[in-house]
């Protein structure tokens, strides 16, 4: 397979509150191959979000590594930091708090493309225009403010908004989890839509696993700040081999009576990242916790083809990686 | 500044008039603020024409507001007098607020600055605003421009702490972050994403200011470190006519109505503004 577009190597992101420290993002490893679309899921507060910013370097990393393409992003200056930020765009959870309510949907939409000096004002009317028609939009719309369009609209506006430099790679944080069903749905088909046409790698966050699993190609689960399970959606999901996947996968609801089987249900609520367990961070609400799982982080165990989990109880039963 | 992003607001003026007291001050002020600029045209005296005989006249026919000590014409001199303080009012507006913004954002996008800022900003502001006002004109000298500079220095931190505070916020929201993720450069980030949205507070922050200057300068005035005694300043007035307390009161009467009209004209237009442009405050008043 051809070289990933994304290499994320030990990224680590720690906050230091008055109260401890907090690793939100620790030690976290996987690959996103090219023109793929890869879910990100987890509990709040499991770092999900934390990552997506700090594999863009909106959050500075505190040690690790994003390897972009080739270029370890961590390695470049301010200058080429801002050089490269046309490849990869970010699209927010909030439709309401990610537009500048000041400025036109022309100038929110051009802002990219006036950072970068790309095109006269004329060029850039009708780049604007055309993205706001390929997003569903009216380029009538240009000359007006953010707080005139419904929140659906606003998501096209900031999914428009990031596709005018035309990048590489685009993370979507829970892009849809603002809005109602029907407009996510609608949102949804823009997105695949568009990575379809323009060739797109994506990294989208969400907690929903059902729209991941109609989405990703791909499905990273996270707990705690730690990757617990990577691997291809159509296996994460009929083979789940950690057990918190399995939990999270077993509450999935079938749209079917009596169609679900049987319901792995988590007791207790998830750990304060300011003391996380020792050993594996799941193990106080593991269902096959032993004791062992109390002294080491677990280590990564294949369960299949690019399928990967961190349990040592799982270890016995597959290949180590 | 205030008027870009008003224009855009067409239901901000409607908001603005909803207060009657809003709407009466508003229309106090413009009709102080047009006689005194139209100074030359509209007094009926030259101000600095004196008459002997008609020293301490009473007001009347001849002299609306009376004469002073050396027999000029109170509203002629008022009206001049208040074309000064209220230059002064709004030079101390505009100036305090241009350096505010510049400070306060400083301060509130990098971390570095903010430590030594704030506590210059704190430690300004535990001074009494006259006091350090007449601090900074003993050191500067007493002229016009000496006054706007001192008391400008007096009023900066007041907006550059506001500046700051609001400016804390903003620049965690997320349009701010998809900004940096654009590329945009930190000057487009301070001045398009985050001045262009905290300006609501500073021009009712300012409005404040003209006011608190205002005031200020005729202290300063009365106190004798102000500009320059031959200038007529509502405050120079009130202390010229001071000595005649017991034999015409109406020559401090008149400047102190004018200052108090002014002044708190200045004010309610302050609290309309800031209840017009974010209707969640007006609860508090």
């Amino acid at each position: 397979m051809a070289e990933p577009l994304l290499q994320i190597r030990d990224l680590t992101k720690t906050f230091v509150t008055p109260r401890g420290t907090v690793r939100a993002v620790d030690r976290v490893s996987f690959d996103i191959p090219r023109g793929s679309i890869t879910g990100l899921v987890g509990e709040s507060g499991s770092g999900k979000t934390t990552l997506g910013r700090t594999l863009l370097r909106l959050v500075e990393p505190t040690s690790g590594h994003t390897i972009f393409d080739g270029t370890d992003l961590n390695a470049l200056d301010a200058a080429g930091m801002r050089r490269m930020r046309r490849r990869m765009q970010i699209i927010f959870q909030d439709p309401v708090s990610s537009l500048n309510p000041r400025l036109t949907v022309g100038a929110i939409v051009a802002e990219g493309l006036v950072a970068h000096g790309i095109g006269t004002a004329r060029e850039r009317r009708e780049r604007v225009a055309a993205l706001l028609e390929e997003v569903g939009l009216s380029p009538d719309h240009m000359s007006r403010f953010p707080h005139e369009f419904s929140g659906g609209q606003r998501q096209r506006i900031g999914i428009a908004r990031a596709l005018a430099l035309e990048p590489d790679f685009i993370v979507a944080d829970e892009s849809v989890s603002a809005l109602d069903v029907s407009i996510q749905a609608q949102v949804l088909n823009l997105l695949l839509d568009l990575r379809a046409r323009r060739d797109l790698t994506m990294l989208f966050i969400a907690h929903d696993l059902s729209v991941v699993e109609y989405l990703c190609d791909q499905t990273v689960v996270m707990y705690l700040g730690r990757v617990v399970e990577v691997g291809p959606s159509r296996d994460l999901y009929t083979a789940p081999a950690h057990p918190y996947t399995r939990a999270l996968v077993s509450a999935i609801p079938v749209p079917e009576p009596g169609g679900a089987g049987a319901r792995t249900i988590l007791r207790g609520d998830i750990p304060s990242p300011l003391s996380p367990p020792s050993g594996c961070v799941f193990r106080t609400r593991c269902p096959i916790a032993a004791d062992v799982c109390a002294e080491d982080p677990p280590v990564a165990v294949r369960a299949g083809p690019d399928h990967i989990a961190y349990c040592k109880k799982i270890e016995a039963a597959h290949d180590l990686v | 500044m205030a008027a870009g992003a008003l224009s855009r607001e067409p239901r901000f003026l409607e908001l603005l008039f909803a207060r009657r007291s809003v709407a009466v001050a508003l229309g106090v002020f413009v009709v102080v603020l047009v006689a005194c600029v139209l100074a030359d045209v509209v007094a009926p005296a030259d101000p600095a024409r004196m008459s002997v005989r008609a020293r301490l006249t009473p007001p009347g026919d001849a002299y609306w507001l009376g004469a002073d000590a050396f027999g000029r014409d109170v509203l002629s001199r008022l009206l001049h007098a208040g074309r000064v303080s209220l230059t002064i009012g709004l030079g101390v507006a505009l100036i305090s607020s241009a350096i505010g913004i510049v400070i306060g954002l400083l301060a509130g996008f990098y971390r570095r600055l903010d430590g030594a800022l704030s506590r210059l900003i704190d430690a300004m502001m535990a001074f009494p605003d006259i006091l350090l006002a007449i601090a900074l004109v003993s050191i500067l000298g007493g002229s016009i421009v000496n006054v706007v500079a001192a008391l400008s220095i007096v009023y900066a931190p007041r907006i550059a702490r506001i500046v700051r505070a609001s400016t804390l916020v903003v620049r965690e929201l997320p349009y701010v972050e998809a900004a940096r993720a654009l590329g945009s450069s930190t000057r487009t980030i301070m001045t398009t994403h985050v001045l262009r949205n905290i300006v609501s507070p500073i021009v009712v922050q300012s409005t404040f200011i003209f006011a608190y200057a205002m005031l200020a300068e005729a202290g300063l005035s009365f106190l004798g470190v102000g500009v320059d005694p031959a200038t007529p300043t509502w405050g120079t007035m009130i202390a010229e006519g001071r000595q005649y307390i017991d034999q015409a009161s109406f020559l401090i009467l008149f400047p102190g109505i004018a200052i108090s009209v002014s002044v708190l004209s200045l004010q309610i237009i302050g609290d309309g503004l800031r209840d017009a442009m974010d209707p969640r405050l007006a609860k508090d008043l």
